[in-house]
């Protein structure tokens, strides 16, 4: 076949690139994630143990865990030894967590009840549980059995702390590049390492994280067994604490929150907040160093946050004529709605639809604050815009005192220049996708015949990308996201993942030089 | 208390050094004797304080590594009482040495066994590592107290994480004494920074009570007063008056005349006092703007202690990766990266505002050149850094209001730790013309139980009792006042009369 003429040359560029030699380890980075899928089968067996005994079907989870465990198994053949750099560290954690999201799905759909019989469906529902994300497309829960709601819950729970920190501490192979992979996968650098040994630093994390779950848990059942929330069952108790420490959102009621007693969203409440906390802060605070929060610069700001936009929510909702609560519904509304946003949560108490504009802008820009680094949380984070914000003053100042050698400051000590170069990177990116984002479920609503607003879009847009769930419109607290065309639910699911794992990882897959370099 | 001022922790339990003081006769040069010898000398000791051991009539053996600026002015003061051996691992320098002292200079590695036993460490009574590197100099100590236990170790550091280190453990690295020069030098900047007004400031009885030394202006409300006139400060005493170079014991009937100076003892709330009241305009505060040039340790140091008395100084250092360093250890400095002598930047800057501007940069011209140009804008009170004593008279002539030098606060130091047997704290006045002692009173002494004034006529007259202070309170000394065994006292005495004095109290 005679050659195209090649103008620009860039054939033969490509064709030069793919002769150099591929540089990265992927058989290694396949092989941990086949070992990840094949301990999936463990949180597997949760579900399947509860549908033997609410006599539902057992076929989804039986299923589901014979292909984990046969996908798991062949994967794991293909690595010869786990030689994990830096690169096979990205690689890894953005197919893990793609693949968890996948397997995630099979139960829904293997199960075919209601609107997640659809494979789009169910796999934007799998990714939002995996990435703690919240936003759902079921529209009749009552369909859906117990088992398979419980499974959203679990899948949510272990997205959590993060897939790979799990891994870490069951994988011993994990036990060299582990800190580079938990470092990779929040993108934090402060894993300060609670203990030599990064197996057991992710052990402490886990515990710690199971400890907090079971003591929200247990807070839910006592509740219920005073007689003041009727509906925490031992089941709604677990499932909502699952989520709420995951500061992922999935709820088995339709209702979600909002269908238990008042007494029970208010408890809930600071265990959306803890789960939004840094974990190593959170471990010395319980080993007895009091004064570690108070000392963390980060942490005064999210409870400076937390307390003035509540403030500020409460006399938005008193002045409002038009919300017709009692006082001390309008105070629970707008802690737990504020909390529920800034943590990326999800969880409500009411259907903030209704509430006025000022109102609803105010949780709209807390879409884009986050909780602490090194936490559930998901979105940019206060850390980054503590150090946006600080950056911004530098200039601000240096502006005026051209000479002047200002470093950055956190909590007294300094931040790197290429760390706060890093931050500003980052927060941009994630602000530019967004916009994205937000043009096409606007531009493809219009293409679908959907009714929906630029605010609502946007809202859309930013509920999934920063893994918040809960949207205004149509996809609002009580909504679902199911009315939503299948392209843009794909691009949803594209960055749900994206946004969860902080978009380097998947975005460093795409350039050149990461492949052959 | 910074750490550097206070009195070797080993002299406090004594152990250190009893022992010493049973078997020998020291052959040591009495004070009187090696003041004799131009300058004052800092390694003699008087005879009630051995701090080092020698061994039965021979002069003392001492060993010096390192021929830098240090170690060459140290070897000047010892070279005619005793047997110096200077190690040098620069063969010309060494040569250098050679021609110009009266000591033995030895070529090697300092830290090396072979040379060090040239040097005969085993005979060692006292061997100091001055260096200009820390490591070197601590290992060449730990190696001297390995080979001969006896000898008595100092060592010059800049780094004051060793310091720390050697404050936490008494003795570590088998060193007696450390000396940080960076760190003397930034406190002695600090004191005359934090006294602008002062020439001179010391503090004594763990900071009750301070020395300073003012300059009469001509516009100053005690100009042409006589002392007893001047005299209405509260527990405030007129030490001195230093004219032409004359150092002049204060009396009654004394004038103070336009461009004299005093010396005042008293609390650092009098001296305060005394300060804004002979120079109400140049009276620090808190919201003293002060200006540092020059990054260099001592730089930092000053900056880092000046934040800690409540300052915000203004640091400038021209190298981008030390600009940047310092400006991450310095939180509430304000570091700037540029050349000190550029107009530019000095006016943008509005340094001519500053109320004081400190010159740490490497090269005395350039501190003096600084000086002058920040004049020149208007900043009211110059200090500058200067390595060669000789220049500080001259420079402080030219237009530096302040000349401080690192080696003679290094000198300051070690004498303040050799005599640190009674006299626990020494100040020098006009370059060793007098000195301020703090003294404890014993029991035995002849001063104990007699009232100021039967003790003055015991005492030689230059010497005048500043303060006292009996269970950490402040008493002014009057006539009548009572002197206890226990009292801590500060006095004022010219040098020629110290060793007499000292032996009294």
């Amino acid at each position: 076949m005679p050659s195209l003429p090649d103008p620009t040359g860039i054939a033969d560029r490509i064709a030069r690139w793919r002769r150099r030699p591929v540089r990265v380890n992927w058989r290694a980075s396949l092989g941990l994630v086949g070992s990840i899928l094949v301990w999936i089968a463990v949180p597997l067996s949760f579900p399947l143990i509860l549908a033997g005994y609410y006599d539902e079907p057992l076929l989804p989870f039986l299923v589901t865990i014979a292909v984990t465990l046969g996908v798991g198994r062949g994967l794991e053949r293909l690595s010869g030894d786990a030689d994990l750099g830096g690169r096979e560290a990205f690689l890894m954690v953005a197919l893990a967590w793609l693949a968890v999201g996948l397997i995630g799905a099979i139960p829904f759909l293997v199960a075919g009840n209601g609107v997640i019989a659809h494979p789009v469906d169910a796999l934007f529902e799998s990714m939002s549980g995996i990435t703690t994300t919240g936003a759902t497309v079921l529209v009749d829960f009552s369909v859906h059995g117990r088992s398979i709601l419980m499974w959203r819950q679990v899948i949510q729970w272990l997205g959590g702390l993060g897939v790979l920190v799990l891994a870490i501490s069951v994988l011993s192979q994990l036990s060299i590049g582990g800190t580079q992979l938990m470092e990779t996968e929040t993108q934090t650098q402060d894993v300060h390492k609670l203990s030599p040994h990064i197996e057991e630093t992710a052990r402490m994390l886990w515990s710690l994280y199971s400890g907090i779950t079971l003591a929200c848990a247990g807070a839910l059942y006592v509740l219920h067994l005073v007689g003041i929330a009727p509906g925490m069952t031992p089941y709604n108790a677990l499932a909502h604490a699952l989520t709420a420490v995951a500061t992922a959102g999935f709820s088995p009621a339709p209702g979600s929150v909002g269908a238990f007693s008042r007494a029970a969203q208010w408890t809930i409440i600071p265990f959306m907040f803890i789960g939004a906390t840094n974990f190593i802060l959170i471990y010395h605070f319980i080993r007895g160093d009091w004064l570690r929060p108070v000392r963390n610069e980060e942490f005064r700001y999210y409870v400076g946050v937390v307390v003035g936009t509540t403030v500020l929510m409460a006399l938005l909702l008193l002045t409002d004529p038009s919300v017709s609560f009692p006082l001390e519904a309008k105070l629970r509304h707008a802690t737990f709605q504020v909390v529920s946003i800034l943590t990326t949560t999800g969880f409500a108490t009411v259907d903030f639809n209704g509430w006025s504009p000022a109102a609803k802008h105010v949780l709209f820009l807390l879409m884009f604050l986050g909780g602490m680094a090194g936490s559930t949380t998901c979105s940019i984070k206060l850390l980054r815009w503590i150090i946006v914000m600080k950056g911004f003053r530098r200039d601000l100042f240096t502006a005026v005192h051209t000479d002047a050698v200002r470093p950055i400051r956190l909590s007294g000590t300094v931040v790197e220049e290429e760390t706060v170069r890093d931050v500003y990177a980052y927060t941009l990116l994630s602000v530019v996708i967004f916009f994205a984002l937000t043009a096409f479920v606007a531009v493809d609503g219009a293409r679908a015949g959907l009714e929906i607003s630029e605010f609502e879009a946007m809202s859309a847009a930013a509920a999934t990308f920063f893994n918040i769930g809960p949207a205004f419109g149509v996809a609002g607290p009580f909504g679902s996201y199911h009315p939503f065309s299948n392209a843009t639910k794909a691009a949803m699911i594209v960055l749900m993942w994206v946004g969860r794992i902080e978009i380097i990882p998947v975005f460093v897959l795409l350039t050149p030089a990461y492949w052959r370099s | 208390m910074s750490p550097s001022t206070v009195r070797p922790r080993w002299v406090a339990d004594g152990r250190a050094w009893i022992s010493v003081v049973v078997e020998t006769t020291p052959q040591i040069p009495s004070r009187g004797t090696a003041s004799r010898y131009g300058g004052h000398n800092p390694f003699t000791l008087p005879p009630r304080t051995p701090a080092y051991e020698t061994r039965g009539g021979r002069s003392v053996h001492v060993v010096i590594i390192g021929a830098g600026q240090v170690g060459e002015s140290i070897a000047a003061d010892l070279q005619h009482d005793h047997d110096v051996v200077v190690v040098e691992n620069r063969a010309d320098r060494a040569d250098e040495l050679t021609y110009a002292l009266d000591v033995l200079t030895i070529t090697g590695d300092g830290t090396d066994l072979d040379t060090l036993e040239e040097a005969d460490i085993g005979e060692a009574d006292m061997v100091l590592a001055t260096t200009d590197d820390d490591e070197t100099n601590i290992v060449a100590c730990s190696t001297a107290k390995a080979i001969t236990p006896s000898a008595f170790t100092i060592a010059r550091i800049k780094n004051t994480k060793y310091l720390r280190t050697w404050e936490h453990d008494e003795g570590a690295f088998g060193i007696d004494l450390m000396v940080c020069t960076n760190l003397l030098t930034a406190e002695s900047i600090v004191r005359v920074v934090g006294l602008p007004a002062a020439r001179d400031v010391d503090v004594f009885a763990g900071g009750r009570v301070q020395m300073a030394e003012f300059e009469i202006g001509d516009g100053s409300p005690i100009v042409d007063q006589t002392v007893e006139e001047a005299d209405r400060f509260d527990s405030l005493t007129f030490a001195a008056i230093l004219r032409d170079g004359d150092v002049e014991v204060p009396r009654g009937d004394s004038c103070l005349l336009a461009g004299d100076r005093v010396v005042v003892i008293g609390s650092p709330h009098s001296v305060q006092t005394f300060a804004r009241t002979i120079a109400p305009e140049e009276s620090p505060d808190e919201s003293a703007e002060v200006v540092v040039i020059g990054g260099s340790e001592i730089g930092y140091h000053v900056c880092r202690l000046l934040e800690k008395r409540g300052l915000s100084p203004r640091l400038v250092e021209q190298d981008h990766e030390r600009a940047r360093t310092l400006a991450e250890q310095l939180p509430e400095t304000l570091v700037m990266e540029s050349d000190a002598t550029d107009m530019g930047f000095l006016e943008r800057e509005h340094v001519g505002d500053a109320d004081i501007l400190v010159s740490t940069l490497d090269s005395d011209e350039k501190n003096l050149l600084e000086c002058l140009l920040a004049r020149r804008l208007g900043v009211e009170r110059t200090v500058a850094v200067i390595d060669r004593t000789s220049y500080v008279d001259l420079f402080e002539t030219v237009g530096v209001d302040v000349g401080v030098s690192p080696r003679e606060v290094v000198a300051e130091e070690i004498t303040r730790f050799t005599q640190s047997g009674s006299a626990e704290n020494v100040a020098f006045i006009e370059s060793d013309r007098a000195e301020v002692l703090e003294v404890e009173i014993s029991a035995d002494s002849a001063l104990a139980g007699k009232t100021i004034r039967d003790a003055m006529a015991d005492l030689p007259e230059c010497v005048v009792i500043g303060a006292i202070t009996r269970n950490r309170e402040l008493i002014v000394p009057r006539g009548d006042t009572e002197i206890r065994a226990g009292d801590h006292v500060v006095v004022f005495v010219e040098t020629p009369v110290v060793d007499e004095v000292t032996a009294l109290l």
